[in-house]
Formats: C-alpha cells, structure tokens, sequence
C-alpha cells in the first residue's frame, strides 16, 4: 500500500499556499495532519498530483483567546487543544469530542482544521463546529472571506473550500452565559472508531433553572452533521424536564435520513439518534444545573 | 506432584530482549543484494473467466523486472494439495483461467521496489467475462453454479457418522429440542501479514527461503509444487514470526516467490499488503452453520447429541475442510454423552479461502456444544451450572473413551469449575447482575465448560481423507554439550510467540539440573532439520517439550556411563546432582560436569566402549497414542492430552444503544504442568481476546455480489485494550499421564471456550427479554435487532 | 515526477541523519529500509494497528501516516532508541520483559512508544489512563493484560 507517487512542497507560509493552490488547481491537496489523507493516498483512493504540506506553518498554529469567540489556527494539533485547560474552560465541547476522536497517536498529529476540512459525516469535531455555529476563516491569494458552519459543510466528504482557498482558522464561540454545560457522547463499536451515531449538546440555564439556550446536534445520520437549532430554540424558556428533552431528542431523529452501512442499519442510527441525543441533552443539562 | 527446580516457575522468557529492543528479525527486516519485490494484481470479481491478460505497459515501466501469468506459472509449477479427496479442485498462486473469488490473485509483478511493482500491477489490463457466482452456502449446496466444475459439485466433504445409540437416545430420552447456531467468519489475522523471501543460488542449486511460516511439511511441499527434489529447498527456521495462530500457510506465496525466484536468477521478497492479505491472503477462518439436536430427560442428564456443521470453505481449499473433522476428538465436549450424530459438510463458494484458525475447528464447536448446554438448561428450568455438573465427566471416570474414538486421558472438570466460580466470586456475581437489571441494565452471566484438544496428533487428515495414510506426527529434539561444558538445544521449526526457546532451555535444564539462563536455543534449517510438525494443534509443550527432554536425559546418559566406566562401578551405584556426577555416600569421588564433557569430547582413552565422541543426542518421537487408524464408523484417537477451561463471563448491555461490555472475565484453566506460567496464561489471555473478536466484533462480511465488505482494519474491527477486559485465570493441575513433566498442550487455550462464554452471557442478558442471539458475531446490530424484535412483541 | 528527491534532515535517536528521498516514501518504511532500523514494524498502512508508532519530538505518532520528507528538521525516536547508550534496558522495556508483556513481538516497539510517551507525560497513569493510551495499538498475542501490567511495573519501578 505505497501512495502512488506526487510532487511535494513544503509551503512556509498560508500566502505560499495558496499561490500553490492556485498554481496547482484541481491537482493539488493540502496535507495537514494526514491522519484521513494518508490512508486514503496509501490505498490509492486518492491520488493527487501534487501534496502541499502546511504542517510547518507557524502561523497556523494558534489557540487565541477573545472575547466572545477562541480563535483556533487550522493546522494546531488535536491533542494541544485537548489539553489546553483555559479552552477547555471556555469551549467545553472541544474537549469533550475531542475524547472520542481516534487515539493518542491520531490526535497528536491531526489538527482542528484538517478534521474540518475533511468533513466526514461521522466526524466528532464537524459536529462541534455545526452545533457551535464555528465560523470558518477560509484565506486565498486574493483574500479571506469567512463561512459559518451550515454554509460550511455541503455534503459528506465535501466542503465550501474553493480549489484555491486554504482554511486558515476557525472561530469557536464561547457563551457567556455563567450556567453553561455541554456534552458530547457517541456509540462506536471500538473506542476510537468512527461514530455510528454522535450526539453534541449545550445549553445555558438562567438562575431559576430555566433554558436560556440551547443548541443540539447529531454526527453520521446525514450528509452532514446536523444541528437542529429550530428544536433548540423551542427548548428555551422552559424548565428542561425528562419529557421535554426525550421529545425534542426524538424529533430530531426524525428529522434526520441516516444511511445503512456494514456496521448499522438506518433504522438502528434512527434509534440511536433518540437515544443519544436525549443523553447528550441530559447530560448539558446536568452540567449546567451544576454550575 | 514432584516439585521442580526450573519447571513451573515464572522465569523471563528468553526471546524477550531482542523484541524490546527493536531486534527481532522478522521476514521484512531481511534483505538480500539485489532482491526484487513482488506486488499482486488480483480480481474485482467473485467469478469471471479471464480472456485476456496485456502486460506490456506494465513491463516498460522502469525498474519492473517481470510480470508472470497464471498461463506460465500453473503450467511450471503443480497445483497446491488439498486435505480432501478431491483431485479436480486444483488450486495455484494465480488464477488459471478463471477466477473464483474477488481477490483473487491474477498476475505477478516483479520491480526493484514495493511501490514500483504497484505502480506497474496499476497498468496491467485484464479482461474479464463475468460467469455466475454462488456466495450463500445454501445455494452452493443445491449445486447450479459450481465454483469447480470438474469436480461436479459444491460439496468438498461430507459424512453423517454415528457413534452410539442415537436413534435410541432420542426415541427413549423425555426431551428433545433443536436449534441453529452460526459461527461468522472471522480468524486470528496477526498483525504481521505473510511474508516469504526466496532466493535461488544456481551454483549450488538450492532454493533458500525465508518465511513467516507456521505449517506443516512446509518445506515438502513447497519442494513437490515447484517440482524441486526435497532437498533443493532450504527453509530458514530462524526467522521472528509476528504471529501466526494457525494461519500461516502460506504456500501459494511460497511457491510464487520460488518460481520467480528460480526463473529471474534474483532474490524476490513477497510481503503482502493489508489489503492483499485480507482479500486474496486465503487466511480466513471457520464459517460454519450448525443444526443442533439434543436429547434429554427430565433430570438434566443428556442422552444424546445430533450435529450437522455445514461449513462455507471458500473457492479452493487447503488444510481448512479439515477443521470440520479436529472436533471429532471432543464431539461431545467435557460430558458425558453416549450417542453423537455428526454430519460435517464442507461445501465451496466464491469467497476467499479459509485456512487454519488456532482451534482448527474446535471453537466453533464448543460454542455450538455449549449454546446446546445453555438451552437445555433454559428448556428444564434449571440451574445452567447444575445441568453441567451433572453431565460433566467425573474426574473418576478418566482416562475417558468417548463414542467417536478418542481417549480424554485425564481432567478434574468439577474442581475448575468450582474454582473459577468462586474466584468469580459466583453469587455476588448474580447479585451485581440482578442489581444491574434492577436499575434498568441488560445484564448476564455465561457460563462455558470447554475442551482444548492438544498434543496435534492430526488424524482427521486419514479419517476425513483414506487415501492419505498419514499417521505420523512427530517432534524432536537435537542436544549438543559443547567442549566449553555449555549447551545447545537445536529445535526444528519456526515460532510465532509461543515461547519455544524458553520452553526447550527450561525443559532441558531442568532434566540437566543446569541454569536454563546458560543454555542457548536455535534452529535448523530443513536441510540440517529433524522431522518436525511444527507448532500446530497446541502441540509443542507435549511433543517439542518430550523431545527435548528425552535428548537431554541421554546426555545424562552418556554422562553416568561415563562416571561408572571410570569409577568401575554400575550405574546405581552414581549420584547425579547439578551436572555432576558422585559415587553415592562417596562425595570425594566425583567428575565434574567439566570433566565429563572433557572426556566425552578429548579423552577417548577414558571414555566407554560404544560410547559416540562428543555430547550429543538427539530424539525424534511419535505423538502419545498416535500412529492409528480410523474404524470402519470413524472411530479415532484424536489428539492425546485434554486441556480444560471453565469461563465465568459477566457482560453488560446499554438498554438504549445495544453496547455489550464486559465487566467481569475469569477463566479456570487446567493444562497440566505448566513449564513456564507466564507464557501459559500470555496465551490463555491472548486466546480470550481472539474469542472475544470472534464473539462481539470481528466478520469478514461479504456482499451478493460476493465482495469483501470488511477488507481493511477500518471495517474489520479488531479488538482493542479498550474492549478486552481486565482477566483472571484460576489456574488447576490435572496432569497428564501421557507426557513427561504431565504437561499439557495450551496454545489454544482461551480461544476455544470464550466465544462460547460471551454467546452465553449475551443471551442471558437478553434472556428477560425471551429472545436470544444464536449468530456470532454479536455486533451491536444484532444486539439491537434482538432487543428491536422482542419489543415489538410486546 | 517520481524522480525528485528531497534533502531532509532528521534526528533519529539523537544522531543526525541526512538523506535524499522520494517525497512518497513514508517515514516507517524510510526507517527501516534506508536506516534499517527495523525494529519499527508495518502492520496495515492505514493508521489502524500502531505497529508503526513511534515519537516525533517525544509525541508518538503512526509513522505509516507520515512521509519521511515530512520528517525534515524534526525529532524522531523509534524503539531502538528507547535503549540506553550503553546497550542497558530502559525501565519499561526491562518491566515488559520482568511481566512478559509479549509473545511474538511484532506489536511490541509501537506498544513501548506509546507506554513510553504516556510515562513521559504521566509517570502515574491508572490503568484505564494505561489502556487509554495503548488502545490505538493492536496486539492478538497478549490480550494486553501482561502489557498492563508491564506499564504499571515500569511505573511502579520510577519514582
């Protein structure tokens, strides 16, 4: 399983990239962290003429703290945000798909964006960034230009990155709200594998314990991970009982179109879908009554 | 039981230091000058007829140094031996003609390196002509689609033996149930792929390979497809193999590698890819559907047991249809049962070949034995531990003679079972499995009470086949004792992590009274080999153990004749202690270990008449209670020595997602002696862990249309330290009567009752549901299905 | 195209190696085949199994999912280098041989890797930190329970 054979740069600057992409066009990849790519390339699934590789650039490699948003560089590694403690304070969520995303080796080498980038359907951190609403900064030779999350994912395996665009960074929004929590949880048939069904939630309480907001979503019952704000919204205002979650759980899973494959059917993602996403929900709650 | 001064103790195993250390040397780390590389061009589909193959692109590209065809190599080279009767399902390396599984392999590239020949088997053009395919064995079995023409059917073997008073049993006994259970193909896929170099030296005319190899008469039959007299091949034996449990065959690849070898005058290195051995690697394991009947009585005493175990071997088969007759020697499990129908079939498909999976057979059928145990216990109403203590066989009632043939020569099946039982802490084990399903959980316990044939005497090979009168299953052991006074045992086979290195030294220390830490192991080739089955079957503790225990105790043979030549006196008047030999209540009088070597090895003056110079020995023997043939019905002994285990299993069910877990695992485990602990329980652990994959996880999952749907370790899912539990082994001692330290076999242990726990334990937590799971693997879809169907009837 | 090779400069078990490589050369096939240091082990080239892990600046990595152009300028140790200088056992390598922590080996040098990384960020792991951090490495020989307890004896042993 050798790659079939590409030229290969190593880019020293996201300016340089781009020229790249832009030089290259349709024959070209960017080879971040390599942990989805490589595989592909070994298999000769993928085979492009060209690899740009954006691993040594600095720049790219941030966790910059504002004030309503963390600012993450696309190419900083899954594991450094995994054991950033002020993120993890302030985007929970991140380090609590980040918990189910492949091992140790995986993520000491993936990074944020190419995960994004690579927009699996099943994918953890394309359900955070869609739950989230994260926003996109996508830079080219001539620009940048920013995407929020549903613009961003258009399809299993396919994003709104132009030919010629790197993703430079992506900005996670924090909720300022004090009583926040946020889960994440997933059925995989062996930790670390792809999901199943994944389910991210996240709400804020008021002091009375009501809803405040509240966002929810699922990963691999769709083309693309699915946020259901429309549910969530209907969530705010109320006290979040049992019923009242299992329901907004439940109509999300009907909402949803999940596909059959060799380890579930769709009708099994559907129940999960229920399933999980009520546990997710119960579980935000519970943190954020907690806090 | 004698204690030992080395055996049974834990020691650290001699092979450790070059493997952690980065400095084993495994079959890809060997390089040759020159050496090319092959890279395979297999087949899309399940069945088509090949009717043309274009190379030329391919050929032009530089560094691509051959590009051989099935046209050539099937018509040089002798088609690969079969264990059935069934000379027109002839099989080579690449496909002649036609092929018969996706995956198959069609053409053989030969570049300067891995990555060119892959570039190069990309710009082969093959033309297909599709021809039907049969995939479901069913359909096989009706024969409209045959996979062999030639032979005329699907059916590569079958038989209904009959052993005892079945129709009797059944017509007499108060109660009979029937079921279905299916055993998925799955196997033991090492992480290390098969491998093989072969390098042809014209000057001396020997074929030398290197391999990751585990098989017997390897070298033989590499020899007879080549057409090369025996002793123009030479197998290296001491190549670090990265596991192997039973699938290694590998003598399509061997073969291939050879006939490029010999062809381009070059060193050729084959080492499979991921993906070429999952599809086309012909490693897959036992796929096998079993229709179940028992008879029984009211008081739980089983009278009699019917088997059909219809088998899907795939397109071609080597050694695999024999995994339906290694179960023959404990058809009835642990109990005792009187009468056993037995109707193996083993019928081909167009899927990959299977080949031998650690158990060769037996682990399919205990937890077939075992879900019929479960079942009669449910039908009763009694207690499913109970119902096994009554018809386990009695540790009073060894040696034991089954109906099919064999002997169990010892075992204490009740005491290890009670001793996992407690261990497992039994009762508060229910009451942790009752509060689990009080709070909402699907929780059970499987209980497995289970067989571990060992000691590989492989008489299925005659009973399943009469016209290979093969009754030989043979080991040995060559000693040397240097001039320096140090020693060398020299064994005869290639290992996979069993151990044997430490096995041999400790073995041979121990009857020398010598530090095993100062005794080297290595290996001969085949050229320089004693005869040797290799490390099937659990067999090596028994036989390589026996073999290098009756080589040393005739060096210390020839050490006593030494001492009573030179102290005239008889042989009863020495003592032997550490080496040195002593007149007895004369401690003055004494020859060193030093000076017995001196003068075995320089002073043919002192040395006996009849004596050989030097200090060696060897000893070749015949498996205990081997060299046999079947009767007329199909009676056999099996293998000699009997192995037990006794599985207490506590699984966990997520209600909402159908996860299973397991949350407890304890294993009693009863091998005999045990030589060296630490590499018993490695295995048993290791054997859990494989039947734990076979349970819950692992399938080669094939489509319709016949294709490998689970063809790389993204879809075939291996089970990680994350899914294997924490496990405890209650170890008990029943030796054996048959062997020289009373050990028994155990490279198999583990593997062949866990699957059978866990089934067990699943249905059992699903059993408040009353719906049950008779399928592994267990996925958590079918969980699910189970959970999904029996809400619906509600 | 397949012919451009690329300089690159890596430090392999603290000796500075250069090379010349093409760019679709991964970096555990660089290692053993051009240094041959073979004690790293291909398994599946897909990134599953983690035969092929070892440390890129101290963190374990698959090297399979690597080229080794990548690995220009960057810190590599594989299993040979987990030795001492002077040809001596480290800790862990001499606990897994203490609780036999293998059997055939093959698993074994991406196993130390990923035991050795997570001692060097947690010299206290629990067990499920233990399994946790060897779950992306597959072994069908031990069913880890000896690798467990070889960490936790490697652990036990430096305090």
């Amino acid at each position: 399983m050798k790659s079939a054979a590409f030229e290969y740069t190593r880019a020293a600057s996201i300016g340089e990239a781009c020229e790249l992409l832009a030089r290259h066009g349709d024959g070209a990849k960017l080879l971040a962290g390599g942990q989805s790519l490589v595989p592909m390339m070994a298999m000769r699934l993928v085979r492009p003429a060209s690899l740009i590789d954006i691993n040594e650039i600095a720049a790219l490699k941030f966790v910059a703290a504002e004030k309503d948003m963390v600012r993450i560089g696309a190419c900083t590694r899954q594991a450094a945000v995994e054991r950033d403690g002020a993120l993890a304070a302030r985007v929970p969520l991140l380090r609590q798909a980040l918990a189910w995303v492949g091992h140790a080796q995986t993520r000491n080498r993936g990074t944020i964006g190419g995960s994004l980038a690579h927009a699996d359907p099943c994918a953890e951190l394309p359900l955070a960034a869609q739950v989230l609403d994260a926003r996109m900064v996508l830079r080219a030779s001539k620009g940048k230009r920013t995407l929020d999350a549903a613009s961003f994912f258009t399809g299993a395996m396919s994003t709104a990155i132009r030919a010629d665009e790197c993703l430079e960074e992506i900005e996670w929004p924090v909720w300022r709200e004090p009583r926040t929590g946020s889960a994440f949880t997933e059925l995989c048939i062996r930790h670390g594998d792809f999901a199943v069904v994944a389910a991210a939630a996240q709400v804020a309480l008021d002091e009375a314990g009501r809803c405040v907001r509240a966002a929810f979503g699922l990963a691999a019952v769709g083309q693309t991970p699915l946020a259901f704000p429309k549910l969530a919204a209907g969530l705010v205002g109320n006290s979040l009982t049992e019923d009242l979650l299992r329901a907004a759980a439940n109509d999300a899973a009907d909402a949803c179109e999940p596909g059959s494959d060799l380890h579930a059917s769709a009708e099994y993602r559907r129940h999960l879908a229920a399933v999980l996403a009520a546990r997710a929900l119960h579980a935000a709650h519970e943190k954020a009554q907690a806090a | 039981m004698s204690s030992y001064r080395y055996i049974g103790k834990r020691r650290r195993a001699k092979e450790h230091p070059r493997f952690v250390t980065g400095r084993g040397r495994y079959v890809a780390d060997i390089s040759l000058p020159g050496m090319r590389h092959i890279a395979l061009v297999a087949s899309p589909h399940a069945a088509a007829r090949i009717a043309s193959i274009r190379a030329d692109a391919a050929r032009a590209k530089p560094g691509v140094h051959y590009v051989l065809t099935g046209e050539e190599f099937c018509a040089q080279t002798d088609s690969l031996p079969i264990g059935v009767d069934a000379p027109k399902v002839t099989r080579w390396a690449l496909a002649r003609g036609v092929v018969r599984y996706a995956g198959e392999w069609v053409a053989a590239v030969v570049a300067d390196s891995r990555a060119l020949a892959e570039d190069a088997a990309e710009l082969v053009e093959v033309d297909y002509e599709p021809l039907p395919q049969v995939v479901d064995p069913w359909e096989a079995l009706e024969g409209r689609i045959l996979v062999h023409p030639e032979h005329g059917s699907n059916v590569l073997y079958r038989r209904k033996f009959v052993w005892g008073p079945v129709e009797e049993a059944f017509a007499g006994a108060d109660h009979r149930l029937s079921f279905r259970a299916s055993w998925g193909r799955s196997a033991t896929v090492p992480i290390e792929t098969f491998g093989v170099v072969a390098s042809w030296d014209a000057g001396t005319q020997i074929l030398d390979i290197w391999a990751s190899i585990q098989m017997p008469k390897y070298p033989d039959q590499t020899a007879r497809a080549l057409r090369l007299p025996g002793n123009a091949v030479r197998v290296h034996y001491d190549v670090d193999v990265g596991g192997s449990y039973g699938v290694k065959r590998g003598i399509k690849h061997t073969a291939l590698a050879g006939y490029l070898a010999r062809k381009l005058g070059a060193p050729v290195r084959l080492i499979e890819d991921r993906l070429e051995n999952m599809r086309g690697g012909d490693m897959q394991g036992p796929d096998r559907v079993f229709d179940l009947q028992a008879a029984f009585d009211r008081d739980g005493t089983i009278r009699g047991l019917r088997i059909r175990a219809v088998d899907d071997v795939g397109a071609y088969a080597g050694r695999s249809p024999l995994q339906l007759g290694k179960p023959v020697g404990a058809i009835c499990g642990p109990y005792r049962i009187p009468a056993i129908e037995y109707e193996p079939v083993s019928v081909m498909t167009n899927k990959t070949p299977q080949e031998a999976v650690r158990g060769f057979g037996q682990a399919p059928t205990n937890f077939a034995i075992e879900r019929t145990v479960d079942r009669v216990a449910q039908y009763l109403g009694m207690d499913r531990i109970e119902l096994r203590k009554k018809n386990l066989i009695r540790k009073d009632e060894f040696p034991y003679l089954i109906p099919s043939g064999s002997t169990y020569d010892s075992g204490d099946f009740h005491t290890v079972l009670d001793k996992a039982l407690a261990v497992a802490t039994y009762p508060q084990l229910k009451v942790l499995r009752d509060q689990m399903r009080k709070v909402g959980k699907l929780a059970g316990i499987g209980i497995a009470t289970c067989l571990e044939p060992s000691g590989g005497n492989s008489a299925f090979e005659v009973l399943m086949n009469p016209k290979n009168e093969t009754t030989t299953w043979m080991d040995s052991c060559l000693v040397r004792v240097d001039l320096s006074g140090s020693i060398t045992g020299v064994i005869n086979n290639s290992s996979s992590g069993q151990g044997h290195e430490s096995l041999v030294s400790t073995v041979l220390g121990e009857v020398l009274e010598r530090d095993p830490a100062a005794i080297r192991v290595v290996r001969a080739d085949s050229l320089t080999a004693l005869p040797s089955n290799s490390p099937v079957g659990s067999r090596m503790a028994i036989m390589l153990g026996g073999a290098a225990a009756g080589a040393a105790k005739r060096i210390k043979q020839a050490l006593l004749a030494i001492a009573a030549h030179n102290f005239e006196c008889s042989l009863d008047d020495l003592e032997y202690r550490g080496g040195d030999v002593s007149l007895k209540g004369v401690p003055s009088k004494k020859l060193s270990w030093q000076e017995l070597v001196e003068i075995a090895h320089r002073k043919f003056h002192k040395l006996p008449g009849g004596l050989e110079p030097g200090l060696q020995a060897k000893f070749v023997w015949e498996v205990p209670t081997g060299g046999g043939l079947p009767t007329a019905d199909g009676r056999i002994q099996m293998y000699p020595c009997y192995a037990f285990e006794a599985h207490v299993v506590l699984v966990e069910i997520d209600p909402g997602t159908a996860k299973p877990s397991i949350r407890s695992y304890v294993c009693g485990h009863d091998c005999g002696v045990m030589i060296n602990p630490d590499i018993v329980h490695g295995m048993t652990y290791g054997g859990i862990a494989h039947g734990i994959g076979a349970a819950l996880y692992e399938k080669f999952a094939y489509t319709a249309e016949g294709q490998l749907a689970s063809g790389t370790f993204m879809d075939y899912l291996i089970p990680s330290a994350m899914e294997v539990p924490g496990m405890t082994i209650v170890d008990h001692c029943t030796p054996s009567p048959l062997t020289e330290f009373g050990q028994k076999g155990s490279g198999e242990a583990g593997y062949l009752g866990a699957p059978a726990a866990i089934a067990n334990a699943v249905n059992d937590a699903l059993s408040p549901l009353r719906v049950s799971i008779e399928a592994l693997p267990m996925s958590h879809h079918a969980i699910w299905s189970a959970m999904k169907e029996a809400k619906s009837r509600i | 195209m397949s012919g451009t090779l690329h300089l690159i400069e890596v430090d392999v078990n603290g000796k500075r190696r250069v090379a010349q490589v093409p760019a679709r050369l991964s970096l555990v096939d660089w290692l053993r085949d051009e240094l041959r240091l073979t004690g790293t082990h291909v398994g599946c080239e897909h990134g599953v199994c983690g035969a092929c892990s070892v440390m890129l600046d101290g963190e374990a990595v698959r090297a399979c999912l690597m080229y080794a152009v990548q690995a220009h300028g960057h810190r590599v140790t594989t299993v040979e280098g987990l030795t001492n200088p002077d040809g001596t056992m480290s800790p862990l390598q001499d606990a897994f041989c203490e609780a036999h922590g293998l059997q055939c080996g093959y698993c074994t040098p991406g196993m130390l890797i990923a035991a050795q990384a997570l001692l060097d960020a947690n010299p206290q792991p629990s067990e499920e930190q233990i399994r946790e951090a060897i779950g992306g490495n597959l072994c069908r020989c031990t069913g880890y329970q000896q690798i467990v307890e070889a960490v936790r004896l490697a652990a036990s042993r430096v305090e």
